[in-house]
């Protein structure tokens, strides 16, 4: 049966852009990153979670047609796909860490409900939630 | 609704979220559209375009829902809350929230905190959006409709 979530596709903007963030701000590792034609398969891991990819992709034609891979790259840049959530253990120093990298935040860190939680977006627009490790 | 450049969305996304983090504070257009760079004539109608609502009308939304959130979880004096969440006035805050929500402050604390839930397994930002009210009319508007419904009712 079923034995564990390997991959999880997001939108983004731009793959370049994406990758900058994603390894370059964040920290995470390139797990693939394969052309094919007009198509790049791109993924991330965190060195913690080997079995666990983010794909970094773009809505395009012919997969959807013109008018949805519009609709989708606009969802995204309005912010309107679900919250994604990150663990770190000291939510404070991670804060000042990635701003001074120039990552957005949307919200400065917030002590409660026992931890201490912040938000950012990447530069498509998906948000993540930062939060301490209780 | 026509398109929308996402590039453009991207930076109007921004103004939002700079609402979203400090609703508290004034934010007249000239200083949302400096945040997305967009010029002021066009700040407000891409920003409606864009979320639905025109932005004073987000900004109200997320100032009720910040406020119903500290009647809920804090003991914290209802004027101290109105001045906390960016009113003037008592008086203000106490009609424009029951315009809102249909419900006085001192009578949402009490409704709130009787029914206290386990709150700590739902992510905050879960939680917040549960609490915005869906403000699809103007405050002055929902206030005429309701008084014209009430008057209908009672004239039948």
């Amino acid at each position: 049966m079923i034995k564990g979530i390997n991959v999880i596709g997001l939108y983004m903007h731009d793959q370049d852009e994406a990758l900058d963030f994603y390894v370059n701000k964040l920290g995470f590792e390139i797990q693939a990153d394969v052309k094919n034609g007009t198509f790049r398969w791109l993924t991330v891991k965190h060195a913690n979670q080997p079995g666990f990819e983010l794909g970094l992709l773009e809505p395009q034609e012919p997969v959807l047609e013109a008018a949805t891979a519009q609709t989708m790259r606009e969802m995204v840049a309005k912010g309107a796909m679900p919250p994604l959530v990150f663990v770190v253990e000291d939510c404070r120093a991670a804060y000042e860490a990635l701003k001074a990298k120039g990552v957005e935040f949307t919200q400065e860190p917030i002590a409660r409900f026992g931890s201490v939680d912040a938000n950012l977006r990447d530069p498509s627009g998906n948000a993540w939630k930062m939060v301490e490790a209780r | 609704m026509p398109n929308q450049d996402p590039a453009l969305l991207r930076r109007l996304l921004r103004a939002k979220d700079r609402m979203d983090a400090a609703s508290h504070e004034d934010w007249p257009v000239e200083r949302l559209a400096s945040v997305s760079g967009v010029s002021e004539a066009h700040f407000a109608r891409s920003f409606k375009d864009a979320f639905g609502t025109p932005p004073h009308r987000y900004l109200l939304t997320r100032r009720i829902e910040r406020a119903k959130a500290l009647l809920r979880d804090t003991d914290m004096p209802i004027l101290d809350i109105a001045l906390d969440t960016g009113w003037q006035s008592l008086g203000t805050f106490g009609r424009v929230f029951k315009d809102v929500t249909g419900q006085s402050p001192s009578e949402l604390r009490a409704a709130e905190q009787a029914s206290a839930q386990a709150l700590d397994q739902v992510p905050h930002c879960f939680i917040s959006a549960a609490y915005r009210p869906n403000l699809k009319s103007a405050v002055s508007e929902k206030r005429r409709q309701e008084a014209a419904d009430k008057k209908s009712a009672e004239d039948e």
